[in-house]
């Protein structure tokens, strides 16, 4: 047995940290009494801004781990300025998830604390997503954040909309698993290697197989099912409509976060070569995300639902990020843009939500929208930072919603994507009309919304709607950052 | 020795079989075993591949063996969200799974 390298658990050392973190907890759980799972809570978070402090001092370091005895080429994990950021970001979905989650689940009569230990998991999954570079850890860290999330999507037992949520989500899930494996053993089977790095190097000599762009082709498929690209995005509305709310609300961003820095992983490391058949395809995707997400959001008078198909629209207006990737000199300002996106829309996503939790009611009451009627009269602070949500989704300024799709379009717009660019924009101008419909219902109508006074809540929707406005007007640090990450990838 | 294409093509059938069962059938459990034939059809891939292409490096081995134990702790959680449906609606078939629209 080879002896323990120290390098390679430093690669991993927030990774692990947290898998520690968590696994305690579900012990420590055990001993913290009903009345007491605040602690819970409190410990969960405690252990996500641990991790987080380690995550942030690995800034600007770079190294692989677990590496092939002999040939430190071929490695398992990697770490470099995009897994950093992007576990960043993961650990602020974590975060927000369970400042969301706490108040939620005592009023819902659901608290138990198994929730933060299952999220906690979940993130560690998608942690090691961003740093794979091996596809038999792709996939182990899919089904990691995977497995968590089933189990999460129908934590309400007694509740029939969650556990049937639970168990659509679970079959899709699986089913999309079988893709990505089936799609995996073909590249395998084509390269004889499951490096990425490897990959690009036999593909790069060879003439491209048809083995290989088959297989790449049904990783694509299997990742579109995660991160919800129409047409694998049955599921969605389904899945987000009965889970939780918070559990949704964490979903949203952590899944499409890590499914998006997996595409970003597998194919814009192992399959470069193949983007003269891959990238149309990403166009078709991005597009027809775009239209139907947007057009079927129009006819939701639910308002979970709504959000559900908004964030099948933001698939799309991300996934147009990742449609030059094989171009080395438009793909890093594309994907930085890409990236910056993903954090606007984590941060205004978590907002919304946010309000949706505040005004939920036992038994799935106070989520359509109409029960939003009366919100400026009652609570206008509510009603203030609803208006900032909607606005930055549809990307009005001054939010970083605007900002986000002002640089993602510009770098399609720079890649020659012309005809994708004009469809983001009008699906854009077409999203105006079911965002402030919300926000109508809000201002002109009346109505008596009920909402409970809970302090994590509050505090997250009023940060996040300042973050929203703040951040819009100096976004040029964090857009740096982003382009400093992925210039290396490339 | 059975030449590496006649793995190949029966992987892809049971792949397509299982993919089938998936589709056609309506009872939870039926589809939870249509997802295990497609990932057994992985595995026979994964066997043959190392096989044929380069026995020395465990690549495809090990991955098969992961596969099964994530499919393991799949079917675990799968079949106890089942469970808990089923307490919930008295059924297991997709079909009456009606509340959300589908």
């Amino acid at each position: 047995m080879p002896p323990i390298n120290f390098n390679d658990i430093e690669v991993l050392l927030p990774l692990i940290i947290l898998v520690i973190w968590a696994c305690l907890l579900l012990l420590v759980d055990l001993f913290i009494p009903k009345k007491h799972k605040w602690l819970t809570a409190l410990l969960a978070a405690f252990g996500l801004a641990l991790t987080l402090g380690f995550t942030l001092s690995q800034l600007g370091s770079e190294s692989n781990g677990f590496c092939a005895t002999g040939k430190p080429s071929i490695c398992m994990v990697v770490l470099d300025g995009f897994s950093v950021l992007v576990n960043a970001l993961l650990l602020l979905t974590g975060l927000l998830g369970v400042a969301l989650a706490y108040g939620y689940l005592k009023r819902m009569g659901i608290e138990r604390g198994e929730y933060y230990t299952l999220m906690l998991f979940s993130i560690s999954g998608m942690m090691l997503m961003a740093q794979a570079s091996d596809l038999i850890i792709v996939f182990l860290a899919l089904e990691l954040l995977s497995l968590p999330l089933y189990v999460l999507s129908a934590f309400a037992r007694s509740n029939s909309d969650s556990q049937e949520a639970g168990l659509k989500y679970f079959l899709l899930g699986a089913f999309s698993s079988g893709f990505i494996l089936y799609g995996i053993a073909l590249v395998y089977g084509a390269t004889g290697s499951t490096s990425l790095s490897q990959i690009f190097e036999i593909a790069s000599v060879g003439t491209s197989s048809l083995l290989l762009t088959i297989g790449a082709a049904l990783i694509l498929v299997g990742l579109g099912f995660k991160v919800a690209a129409v047409p694998f995005h049955m599921w969605t509305p389904d899945v987000y409509q009965g889970a939780p709310t918070p559990v949704t609300a964490f979903m949203t961003a952590g899944a499409k976060i890590a499914g998006f820095a997996a595409l970003l992983r597998v194919f814009g490391s192992a399959f470069p070569n193949l983007s003269e058949d891959i990238t149309p395809i990403l166009w078709a995707l991005s597009a027809a995300t775009m239209i139907v997400g947007n057009l079927l959001a129009i006819a939701q008078t639910n308002i979970k639902r709504m959000l559900a198909y908004s964030s099948i629209a933001h698939t799309g207006y991300i996934l147009m990020a990742f449609v030059p990737y094989g171009n080395p000199e438009v793909a890093p300002v594309s994907i930085a843009a890409g990236l910056f996106y993903l954090f606007a829309y984590t941060i205004t996503n978590f907002g919304a939500w946010g309000v949706v939790i505040a005004l939920e009611q036992k038994e799935s009451k106070g989520l359509q929208i109409s029960d939003y009627a009366g919100l400026r009269r009652k609570y206008p602070v509510l009603a203030g930072a609803m208006t900032v949500f909607m606005f930055s989704l549809i990307g009005f300024p001054p939010t970083l919603g605007m900002v986000g799709k002002f640089y993602l379009f510009r770098a399609v717009l720079s890649g020659g994507y012309t005809g994708l660019a004009i469809i983001g924009v009008v699906t854009s101008l077409v999203s105006a009309f079911y965002y402030l419909r919300v926000v109508v219902n809000m201002y002109m109508f009346a109505g008596e919304p009920k909402t409970d006074n809970e302090f994590w809540l509050r505090f997250t929707i009023a940060g996040a709607a300042l973050v929203t406005v703040v951040f819009s007007l100096v976004p040029q640090g964090l857009f740096a950052w982003a382009s400093r990450a992925v210039l290396k990838l490339f | 020795m059975i030449p590496l294409s006649w793995y190949l093509i029966l992987s892809a059938a049971l792949f397509s079989i299982g993919l089938f069962g998936v589709m056609a059938r309506r009872n939870a459990i039926a589809i939870l075993l249509g997802i295990e034939l497609m990932f057994n059809a992985v595995n026979i891939n994964l066997v043959a591949f190392w096989r044929y292409l380069d026995p020395t490096i465990m690549n495809g081995q090990v991955f098969a063996i992961i596969v099964f134990a994530v499919a393991a702790a799949e079917v675990a959680v799968g079949l106890a969200l089942v469970i808990s449906v089923y307490r919930n609606r008295k059924t297991v078939v997709v079909d009456d799974l009606d509340l959300l629209k589908w």
